[in-house]
């Protein structure tokens, strides 16, 4: 249960971290939640590890009417109390909220969960719900990839070796939108056996318009399921929630493990979206007054 | 031109006292504080970031010494369960109110994750303010990544309330 003897840079500019992190073997360390135990497990044994902590500039909340986008360094404490971050897209701090336990969230990094592209990650499955970016450095300059094509398999992403992902740019909320965050988990704060995260959208007449949702610890990669057809132009007051939870779940695709079955978190997926939709419909309403 | 080490020398404050020690990099804090620098306070339970037991506080924020390497903390300050107590007029230690707690509302028996929940507790309360009444949801919050085996949860979420009434009084 101790990591596998490496060795260690922590350069103190971008440009040095991607030329150590050309060196075969060598891997990004940010806020090591994921990686520190992979590496006391020996499930990981990388030749360098770069240490990005001392890499000024990183760390920064950037929000503007249109997007939040989010440091390298961004520890998910940090956004979870970031109030700016929360007005234009209110899912980061509900979401974050969910993520681990206090003493991780202080030093665990919502890009680098995002980076580790873990299924039963809350903050991947935000980006794909907000349809966010993420920028990736490598030596030939800077590059934004959208979710889609950064998500390749359970921790697994597009992004060359070498690369580092320096921010992730979540979109506003749209208009006449409300969002809400929810998970099942054994204790609170472990990783979720099932959460769920929506967006519902009204018209300027009160009617539901769109409903997104999207899931944690259920599929491979993070994935958006559009649920509209089942509360399309109902009154918001009068939506059939557990209309679209049903469909929910005719559209996932849950793995069973060693904590529940792929019927299990079949039926947490049409519970959570039911209850969750609920409350974004409400908020929505409130925002559309 | 960045250095690329086996090994290094870090210097940390810990307890209020600067510390130096020379470390392989792939030495984790929970270790460096054990064998480099003889603090045995800190416990070392699963090694992954699961227990809650090596709960140590790093520039204010409690964080998990088993998911840091030591040489992460090279120039920051570092506290453990043995810098919770506080020296009396008389050259003793007057327990950290959170200890004090723990020993009135008897919140540990065998005592191995005592340091990991001492660590956090003390650092969430003294991180917030107290004249505001505190939740049983932000105490679940607060203990809920700290696994303890034999004495349950009951009476250490009692100890959080009665600690917190106590630090509220102090103020």
């Amino acid at each position: 249960m101790k990591p596998a003897p490496f060795r260690y840079a922590d350069p103190s500019t971008l440009g040095e971290a991607l030329a150590v992190l050309s060196d075969e073997g060598a891997k990004v360390l940010a806020g090591g939640q994921s990686l520190l135990p992979l590496l006391s497990m020996r499930l990981a044994a990388p030749a360098t590890l770069v240490d990005i902590n001392r890499i000024p500039g990183l760390d920064a909340v950037e929000v503007t009417g249109d997007a939040v986008t989010v440091g390298a360094l961004v520890r998910h404490d940090a956004l979870l109390r970031h109030e700016g971050a929360a007005e234009v897209q209110p899912l980061l701090g509900r979401a974050t909220a969910n993520v681990a336990h206090p003493a991780i969230r202080n030093r665990g990094t919502t890009v680098g969960s995002i980076a580790h592209a873990d299924p039963s990650g809350e903050m991947t499955s935000v980006l794909a719900l907000t349809d966010g970016t993420v920028t990736v450095a490598t030596t030939a300059g800077s590059e934004v990839v959208g979710w889609r094509d950064f998500f390749v398999g359970p921790l697994e992403t597009s992004i060359p070796a070498g690369a580092v992902v320096t921010a992730a740019t979540f979109p506003a909320l749209p208009p006449r939108s409300g969002t809400a965050f929810a998970e099942v988990a054994r204790r609170k704060g472990d990783y979720a056996v099932c959460g769920a995260g929506v967006v519902v959208t009204l018209s300027e007449d009160r009617q539901v318009e769109r409903v997104l949702a999207s899931y944690v610890s259920v599929g491979l990669t993070p994935e958006v399921h559009d649920l509209t057809e089942a509360v399309a132009g109902s009154p918001v007051e009068k939506a059939d929630w557990a209309a679209a939870g049903a469909l929910a779940r005719t559209l996932v695709d849950p793995d069973t493990d060693i904590h529940a079955s792929a019927d299990y978190r079949r039926l947490l997926v049409g519970v959570l979206t039911e209850r969750t939709l609920a409350d974004a419909a409400a908020e929505a309403a409130g925002r559309a007054a | 031109m960045t250095s690329i080490d086996s090994e290094r020398t870090i210097t940390v404050t810990v307890n209020g006292v600067p510390r130096e020690a020379t470390v392989p990099v792939r030495r984790l804090l929970s270790d460096a504080l054990r064998h480099d620098l003889g603090l045995t306070g800190t416990h070392v339970g699963c090694e992954h970031g699961v227990c809650g037991a090596c709960t140590v506080v790093v520039d204010g924020a409690p964080v998990r010494s088993c998911l840091m390497l030591a040489v992460q903390v090279d120039g920051a300050e570092v506290r453990t369960v043995e810098g919770l107590a506080r020296e009396d007029h008389q050259g003793g230690q007057v327990l950290h109110p959170v200890q004090e707690a723990f020993r009135e509302c008897h919140a540990l028996q065998c005592g191995f994750c005592t340091p990991g929940f001492l660590m956090t507790i003390a650092a969430g309360l003294e991180g917030r303010d107290n004249s505001v009444e505190l939740t049983e949801e932000e105490v679940d919050d607060m203990v809920g990544g700290n696994l303890c085996r034999c004495t349950g949860y009951a009476n250490i979420k009692k100890a959080v309330h009665h600690a917190a009434a106590a630090m509220k009084d102090d103020a």
